[in-house]
């Protein structure tokens, strides 16, 4: 019979909730750290379902990869973690599928940056291309600052080396986290912060927002376009609709979560790697 | 009955709940620190490490 497993290195609140989830509705899941076990091993067998939830991209990938190499249904695929973790894949993902999100630009120097941004004009917003919780983010408002930022960048190592240039988008002091579970959109909150930044883990405050038709048209795209069974959204709402932000693939949803929403993320994780395990077990026949 | 660990930070002693798992983070009450729970048997904890580039989402 196939199992259902939890890998994670750092025990948050959002595993604390999954391990909940599963008591409450009896189902069996093995949570187990991964800092101490050799990868690949004989843990999991082929048609288990895993939910990876290491809090490094790094680690995630390597996890899903071992797994998936013995047969192990990962959640998220470790190609979905490729395209989540990287904003410049994700920008190409969506492009392909003709999703709407603010202008971005890559440059590989400061001449290329210089001529990105004079053709997208001022302010713009330098992402780091790998990285989360709104760590990095830099708003550009001209030449001088643009120039700074960019040498110093350029300074910080490969990883730095492809700059993510982002048009920025005046978001009325919120943006929209909506989150997927399954094939399904789940939730979505309001993230509000006087800061331009609205990111929960910097201090934005969370309210519920309605899942209209269009933004749930919006996330089915989205799903289709990046795929995954777990993703988080984020979205700008402007005069001329929406455009997506961000997509993560190994979100953290305590802010979606319960009362807010009044949407049991963490069940809805459960049951769904559940029935994924017992399909698995359907296929075996 | 609850448990306790001593800080690796400050030596001040830390209660912890019986239901703590690994990979927990817990408080000093006394210092502040952060402390990882690295094992359960025996009870053991380390500083936890500073935010990596790729943390998060």
């Amino acid at each position: 019979m196939a199992k259902v497993f939890m890998f994670y290195s750092r025990l948050r609140s959002e595993e604390k909730m999954i391990i909940e989830a599963a008591r409450v509705r009896q189902i069996p899941l093995e949570a187990m750290i991964v800092s101490n076990m050799v990868w690949p091993n004989d843990i999991c067998q082929k048609r288990d379902v895993a939910l990876c939830r290491c809090i490094g991209h790094r680690q995630n990938l390597a996890l899903a990869l071992t797994l998936e190499a013995k047969g192990v249904t990962t959640i998220n695929p470790s190609k979905v973690m490729e395209i989540c973790s990287d904003k410049i894949a994700t920008s190409s993902k969506l492009s392909i599928a003709g999703i709407p999100q603010p202008d971005y630009a890559v440059a590989f120097s400061l001449e290329g940056a210089l001529k990105c941004v004079e053709k997208m004009g001022y302010p713009v917003v330098l992402k780091p291309p790998v990285g989360s919780w709104g760590r990095l983010l830099a708003k550009v408002n001209d030449r001088d600052a643009l120039e700074a930022i960019v040498e110093h960048k350029l300074h910080l190592g490969s990883q730095h080396s492809a700059i993510y240039i982002q048009k920025y988008v005046d978001k009325k002091g919120f943006d929209i986290r909506a989150t997927i579970i399954g094939d399904c959109p789940a939730s979505a909150i309001r993230r509000c912060s006087d800061h331009w930044i609205t990111n929960t883990a910097r201090g934005g405050e969370a309210q519920n927002y309605p899942l209209t038709n269009d933004l749930k048209n919006l996330l089915i795209d989205v799903q289709r376009a990046i795929g995954g069974k777990m993703l988080a959204v984020d979205v700008f709402e402007t005069d001329n609709g929406f455009l997506v932000n961000e997509v993560n693939g190994q979100p953290e949803f305590r802010s979606s979560h319960g009362e807010i929403t009044g949407v049991d993320i963490a069940g809805k994780i459960v049951e769904m790697a559940w029935t994924l395990a017992q399909k698995g077990d359907e296929d075996d026949f | 009955m609850s448990k306790f660990v001593f800080c690796v930070v400050c030596e001040g002693k830390v209660e912890v709940s019986n239901e703590l798992l690994e990979g927990e983070i817990i408080t000093c009450p006394d210092c502040g620190s952060e402390l990882e729970v690295i094992s359960l048997d025996p009870l053991t904890v380390a500083e936890a490490p500073e935010v990596q580039e790729d943390w998060g989402e």
